[in-house]
C-alpha cells in the first residue's frame, strides 16, 4: 500500500477548487433574467463558492483515496461475474424472465409499477434491437430510433387509415421498419465506422423532419391520436364493448378495471421483448450472427474467407430495425398518441448507452442497463428538473467506472468441450 | 511437371500515385507445389497478394486461376468471391483474427458459405431444424480435423486472441484451410516464430500440400523455410521479376545475390 | 440576381460560424478519432458566457457597448476553453485507451449533462439581446429587392477569416502545432519523442473550445435569441460540416462549414424552410457515397 501523499492530495483539492469556481462563476455566479423590459442579470455568487467547495473537497478525496487503494476502487466493486460463473448468467436470466412473467400479480405490484415496467420492457426491446447492430455487428448507429419512428407510424395510419388491427400491423410494422434498414443501409454500409454514425444520426433527423412537415400523411406536430388499443383475439379492454364487440372484463364474468388493459400491455411487451431475446439468442449460433460478430473482430479477415461484407452488415441492420419497428407499433398502441417528438435524437442515444452500459453484446447487461438508465429515474419524477442531469451524470460516470459495460464477459457460442479428445 | 498451370499472373501493375508497388510482374505457380516469392522489403511482395486476393485491383494485367470447370479471372472478381468462387485463401502478416471469439469459432465462421447454404440462410437453423445441425456437425468435424493437425485442438474453446504468437499464426492457417481452398496463399508464416515452431510449420506446410494436394503461394523471408520446402521460387525487387526458378537455382542467381547484398561495384566506389 | 446574391450573403455568414464549431470537431477528431458530442454544448454555453460577460461589462462595467463586446470577447474565450479543458479532464481523458465506443458514450452524457446544467442554471426561456449593430451597407439595388451587407456580418466574417489565419499560423509554424500534427499521425510514437500527448490534447480541446466560443457570441449578436438548445443542432450541423469536408482537415472544416450555410440560406430562400436540415444532410450522404472521406479529406489506404 502506497503512503498517503497528503500534500499532493491538497494542491489537487485546491486546484480543483479554483478551477470549480472559475467554471461556475459565469454560469452559476450570474443568472439571466428576462424581465418584461430587457435582459438583466441577477446574482447569485453564494453558488459558486458551494461549487468551489464541493469539487474541491470531492478532489481532494479522490486524490487521497487513489493513494489508498492502489488496486482502484471500481476494480473491487463488480467482480465480472459472468466469468467467474459461467452458469450464473443463465439463472439470472431464467430468474429475470421469471420474474418479469409473476411481476403483475404480486401483491406490492400496482398500475404504476406494471406501467413503469411496461416502460423498461420496451427500452429493453430496442436495446436488444440495437444490440445486434451496435453489439454483434459492431455497426455504430446513432439513429436507431427512426426505425422505432417507422413503425410506430406504419401501427398507427394503418390503423386509423385503413382500419387494420393490431395484430396484424404488427409483422407489418416490422416489416416497414425492416426494408427502411436495408433502403437505408444499402447505400451508407460501406462506410466506416464514424461516418456511418453521422450518417445514420443525419437520417434518423431527416425522418423526424419529415414526420413533422408532411402535415398531410403524418398531421405533422400535431401528431396522430386515437390509436386504437390491442385486443385480445377480438375482445377490447374497454368498459363498454363497441358494437359487435365483446369485453374481456364480461367475457370472464370479471368486474371492469382499468388494470386489466394495462397487465395485457405488459404482456404483450414482454412477449415481444423475450421473443427478441431468443432470436438473438438462437441466430448468434447460427451463420448469420457468427459472421456479424466475426465482422465487428475483423471485416478484413471477413472478406479473405469468402464473407460479403454488405449483404452481412444489410442483414444486421435490417434486423435490428425489425425490432425496433415492432417496439415502435407497440409503443403506439400503448400510447395511444404519437407525435414527432417521441422520436428526437435524444431516444437513439439512450438507447445506444443501454447497449454500451451494458457491455456491448450481452442480453442481460441490457436488461439491467435499462434498469438503472430508464427505471431508476421513473421513480424520481417528482425530481423531475434533476432528472435528465442525473441521468446525463450517470451515462459518464458509468463509463468512466466501467469503460466495456457492466457485462463485457462474452460466452462461446460453440465449444468443443469433452469431445475435444476424440 | 503437370501442364497446366493453377495460377498465371501475366503483365500486373500496381501504381500507388507515382510509385510502382508492381511492375509488369508475370510468373506461374503450379499445383501440388509450394512457390516462394522472395524479396528485399518494399519489393511489392505483400501488394502483389494484395492483387492476387482482390484486395487491390491491379491497373493493368490479368490474374488467371486454373480449375478443372476451367479458367477463372480474378482481377475481375470482388476480395470475397476470390474467397467464395475461386477458392483462394489467404493468412496476413499482421495476423487477423477474430480476436474476441474463441478458436473454434474462428473455424466455424471461415466455413460460412458452407454453412448458409445448409442453413437456407439461417432459417433453417432458426426453426431448428435437423438439416442445420447435420451441417454445423460436419462444419465441428472438420474444424477438429484442422486443430488438430495444427497442434490447437486442447485450446478449441478459448478466445483466439489469447493465444501466444505462434499458435495464432498456426491458427490462421488452419482457418484459411477451412474454405477448401485450391490456392492457399500465405503471408511471412514463419515471421516471429522459434526455430523449433517454424521446423513444424515446414512439416504443416509439405503436409498441406501433399496430403490435400492444393498449390501453396508463400512470401517469406525465413531462408531455412524458403529453402527447405519451396519447390519453386519467384525473387522480386522494387516490383519486378529478377530471377525465378528451383531453391538451388536461386542461390546461385547473380540478380538476387545483387539484391539482397547491393551492388558490389557501387559498394567498392 | 439580387435574392441570389442576398442569400449567398446570408449562408456566408451563417457558414462561417458553422466552420468555426466544425474545426474542434475536426480538431478533436484528428487527434484522437473521437467525436466529441459535447463540443455543440461548449458552442451553447460560450453563447451564454457572452451574453453575461457583455451585460456585466456593460451594466454594471458601465463601459460603451464596443469596449463591452471586446471584453465579452475575451473573457468568453477564456472560460469557454477552461470548460472545454474540463470537459476533456473528467469525461474523457480517463477513458484514452478504454473500448472505442466508452468516450463516445461519456460524450453523449456529458452533453445532455451541460444543456441540463445550462437549464436549471439559466432557466429553460430563450434570452433576447436587442441588436446592437444596426445598419449595413446596400450592395446592390434592384427594382424590388435591395441586398445589403450588415455591419455585423462584415465583423463575423472578417472575424472568422482573422481566426482562421491565426489557427492556421499556430498549426503550422508553432511548436505547438507541430507537436499536435505529430501526435495526430501517431500518438505513441510522439509521446517517445518527448511531447507530452496529454497537454496536446488538451491544448487542442481548448482551441476548439475558443474557436466555438466566438462562434457563440456571434451567434447572440447575430440572431439575437438563445436558449439552452442551441447546441445540440448547431452542433449535428457543425460535425457534418467537418465530415462534408473531411474529418481530420482543417480548410476541410470551413469548406465544409461554408457549404452547409449555403446550402441552408438557398434551400430556405428557394424551396423550403422546413425541408432545410434535410437538404444538409442529403447532400453529405451524396458526397460521402462518391468521396467516403468526405471533400478534402485524404483519402485512407487501408494497410492490409
Amino acid at each position: 500500500m502506497a503512503a498517503v501523499n497528503l500534500p499532493r492530495a491538497l494542491r489537487d483539492g485546491v486546484l480543483g477548487a479554483v478551477v470549480a469556481a472559475a467554471l461556475a462563476l459565469p454560469m452559476l455566479g450570474f443568472r439571466l433574467v428576462d424581465s418584461s423590459q430587457a435582459l438583466t442579470l441577477g446574482f447569485r455568487f453564494d453558488w459558486v463558492l458551494w461549487a468551489a467547495l464541493v469539487v474541491g473537497i470531492g478532489r481532494f478525496l479522490l486524490s487521497l483515496s487513489r493513494d489508498a487503494l492502489p488496486g482502484r476502487l471500481p476494480a473491487l466493486a463488480l467482480p465480472n461475474w459472468g466469468e467467474r460463473f459461467p452458469k450464473a448468467r443463465l439463472y439470472l436470466g431464467w430468474g429475470l424472465a421469471g420474474f418479469a412473467i409473476v411481476l403483475p400479480f404480486l401483491p406490492f405490484a400496482d398500475r404504476s409499477l406494471v406501467d413503469k415496467a411496461t416502460l423498461v420492457l420496451i427500452y429493453v426491446m430496442l436495446g436488444w434491437g440495437l444490440n445486434i447492430v451496435v453489439g454483434l455487428a459492431g455497426l455504430l448507429d446513432l439513429g436507431f430510433v427512426a426505425f422505432y419512428a417507422v413503425g410506430a407510424y406504419s401501427y398507427a395510419l394503418l390503423a386509423t387509415k385503413l382500419d387494420l388491427s393490431f395484430w396484424l400491423c404488427l409483422p407489418l410494422a416490422g416489416l416497414f421498419a425492416a426494408g427502411f434498414g436495408v433502403a437505408l443501409g444499402f447505400p451508407v454500409l460501406r462506410l466506416r465506422g464514424d461516418y456511418l454514425a453521422i450518417v445514420t444520426l443525419g437520417f434518423g433527423e431527416i425522418v423526424r423532419v419529415i414526420l413533422q412537415n408532411w402535415q398531410d400523411f403524418t398531421n405533422g406536430p400535431a401528431g396522430i391520436s386515437a390509436i386504437p388499443r390491442p385486443t385480445l383475439f377480438g375482445l377490447t379492454f374497454t368498459a363498454n364493448a363497441p358494437a359487435g364487440k365483446t369485453t374481456f372484463a364480461d367475457y370472464f364474468g370479471l368486474e371492469f378495471s382499468g388494470d386489466h388493459r394495462v397487465i395485457f400491455l405488459y404482456f404483450i411487451i414482454l412477449a415481444l421483448a423475450l421473443f427478441t431475446n431468443l432470436f438473438t439468442l438462437r441466430i448468434r449460433r447460427l451463420p448469420i450472427g457468427r459472421a456479424w460478430e466475426a465482422l465487428r473482430e475483423d471485416e478484413i479477415a471477413c472478406r479473405s474467407l469468402g464473407l460479403n461484407p454488405t449483404t452481412i452488415k444489410l442483414s444486421a441492420f435490417a434486423t435490428g430495425a425489425m425490432f425496433a419497428g415492432f417496439a415502435g407499433s407497440f409503443f403506439a398502441t400503448r400510447q395511444g398518441f404519437i407525435s414527432p417528438e417521441s422520436f428526437t435524437f435524444i431516444e437513439s442515444a439512450v438507447i445506444l448507452a443501454i447497449v454500451v452500459l451494458g457491455g456491448m453484446g450481452s442480453q442481460i447487461g441490457v436488461v439491467l442497463a435499462a434498469l438503472l438508465l430508464v427505471g431508476l429515474p421513473e421513480w424520481f419524477r417528482e425530481l423531475q428538473q434533476y432528472r435528465m442531469l442525473a441521468f446525463g451524470g450517470a451515462m459518464v460516470l458509468i463509463m468512466l467506472w466501467k469503460p466495456s459495460g457492466l457485462l463485457s464477459h462474452r460466452a462461446p457460442t460453440i465449444r468443443l468441450g469433452k469431445e475435444k479428445a476424440a | 511437371m503437370s501442364p497446366t498451370p493453377l495460377l498465371q499472373v501475366e503483365h500486373v501493375t500496381m501504381r500507388f500515385g507515382g510509385l510502382f508497388a508492381v511492375n509488369d510482374l508475370s510468373f506461374t505457380a503450379r499445383p501440388r507445389q509450394i512457390t516462394a516469392i522472395i524479396g528485399p522489403n518494399g519489393a511489392g511482395k505483400t501488394t502483389l497478394f494484395n492483387c492476387i486476393t482482390g484486395f487491390y485491383k491491379p491497373q493493368v494485367g490479368r490474374i488467371t486461376l486454373h480449375q478443372d470447370q476451367g479458367p477463372v479471372y480474378l482481377e475481375r472478381l470482388d476480395d470475397f468471391d476470390i474467397a467464395k468462387k475461386a477458392r483462394v485463401g489467404r493468412t496476413f502478416q499482421n495476423i487477423r483474427l477474430f480476436a474476441r471469439m474463441s478458436v473454434l469459432e474462428n473455424l466455424i465462421v471461415a466455413q460460412h458459405n458452407a454453412l448458409m447454404r445448409a442453413s437456407v440462410f439461417s432459417l433453417a437453423g432458426l426453426l431448428g431444424l435437423a438439416r442445420y445441425s447435420k451441417a454445423e456437425k460436419l462444419g465441428t468435424d472438420k474444424a477438429r480435423y484442422w486443430l488438430n493437425k495444427v497442434g490447437l485442438l486442447h485450446l478449441a474453446d478459448e478466445d483466439a486472441g489469447s493465444l501466444p504468437y505462434g499458435s495464432q499464426r498456426r491458427l490462421e492457417i488452419a482457418r484459411a484451410m477451412c474454405i477448401d481452398p485450391l490456392l492457399l496463399c500465405l503471408d511471412e508464416p514463419a515471421a516471429g516464430l522459434n526455430p523449433r515452431e517454424s521446423q513444424e510449420l515446414n512439416t504443416l506446410l509439405t503436409g498441406i500440400r501433399d496430403e490435400h494436394g492444393i498449390g501453396l503461394l508463400l512470401i517469406e523471408h525465413d531462408m531455412s523455410v524458403v529453402m527447405g520446402i519451396s519447390d519453386w521460387v519467384v525473387v522480386l525487387d522494387y516490383g519486378r521479376k529478377i530471377a525465378a526458378g528451383n531453391p538451388a537455382e536461386i542461390r546461385a542467381d547473380e540478380a538476387v545475390i545483387r539484391a539482397y547484398l547491393g551492388e558490389p561495384d557501387e559498394a567498392e566506389a | 440576381m439580387e435574392y441570389f446574391l442576398q442569400q449567398l450573403i446570408n449562408g456566408l455568414t451563417l457558414g462561417a460560424i458553422y466552420g468555426l464549431i466544425a474545426i474542434g470537431y475536426t480538431m478533436v477528431y484528428g487527434i484522437i478519432r473521437m467525436i466529441n458530442f459535447a463540443h455543440g454544448e461548449i458552442y451553447m454555453l460560450g453563447a451564454f458566457i457572452s451574453l453575461i460577460a457583455f451585460l456585466t461589462a456593460t451594466t454594471i462595467g458601465g463601459t460603451s457597448v464596443a469596449l463591452g463586446l471586446i471584453l465579452a470577447l475575451v473573457s468568453t474565450m477564456i472560460l469557454t476553453a477552461l470548460w472545454g479543458w474540463a470537459v476533456e479532464r473528467v469525461a474523457y481523458r480517463p477513458l484514452r485507451n478504454a473500448p472505442k465506443l466508452a468516450p463516445l458514450i461519456s460524450a453523449i452524457g456529458m452533453s445532455i449533462v451541460l444543456q441540463n446544467f445550462s437549464q436549471l442554471s439559466q432557466g429553460a426561456r430563450v434570452k433576447p439581446l436587442p441588436p446592437l449593430f444596426k445598419g449595413g451597407i446596400e450592395i446592390l439595388r434592384g427594382d424590388s429587392f435591395t441586398v445589403s451587407l450588415s455591419y455585423l456580418q462584415m465583423v463575423i466574417i472578417a472575424l472568422t477569416v482573422l481566426l482562421m489565419a491565426v489557427f492556421t499560423w499556430v498549426i503550422t509554424r508553432t511548436s505547438l502545432g507541430r507537436a499536435q500534427r505529430a501526435t495526430e499521425q501517431d500518438m505513441k510514437m510522439a509521446a517517445l519523442l518527448g511531447v507530452n500527448t496529454d497537454r496536446i490534447i488538451s491544448a487542442t480541446f481548448v482551441m476548439g473550445a475558443t474557436l466555438a466560443a466566438v462562434a457563440g457570441l456571434m451567434v447572440t449578436l447575430y440572431y439575437g435569441v438563445i436558449d439552452f438548445y442551441i447546441g445540440f443542432l448547431a452542433g449535428i450541423k457543425a460535425f457534418t460540416a467537418a465530415v462534408l469536408g473531411g474529418i481530420g482537415s482543417l480548410p476541410g472544416a470551413m469548406l465544409g462549414g461554408l457549404l452547409i450555410g449555403l446550402i441552408e440560406a438557398f434551400w430556405s430562400g428557394y424551396f423550403s424552410i422546413e425541408y432545410k436540415d434535410v437538404a444538409a444532410f442529403s447532400i453529405l450522404v451524396l458526397v460521402l457515397l462518391f468521396r467516403p472521406t468526405g471533400l478534402l479529406g485524404r483519402p485512407e489506404v487501408e494497410k492490409i
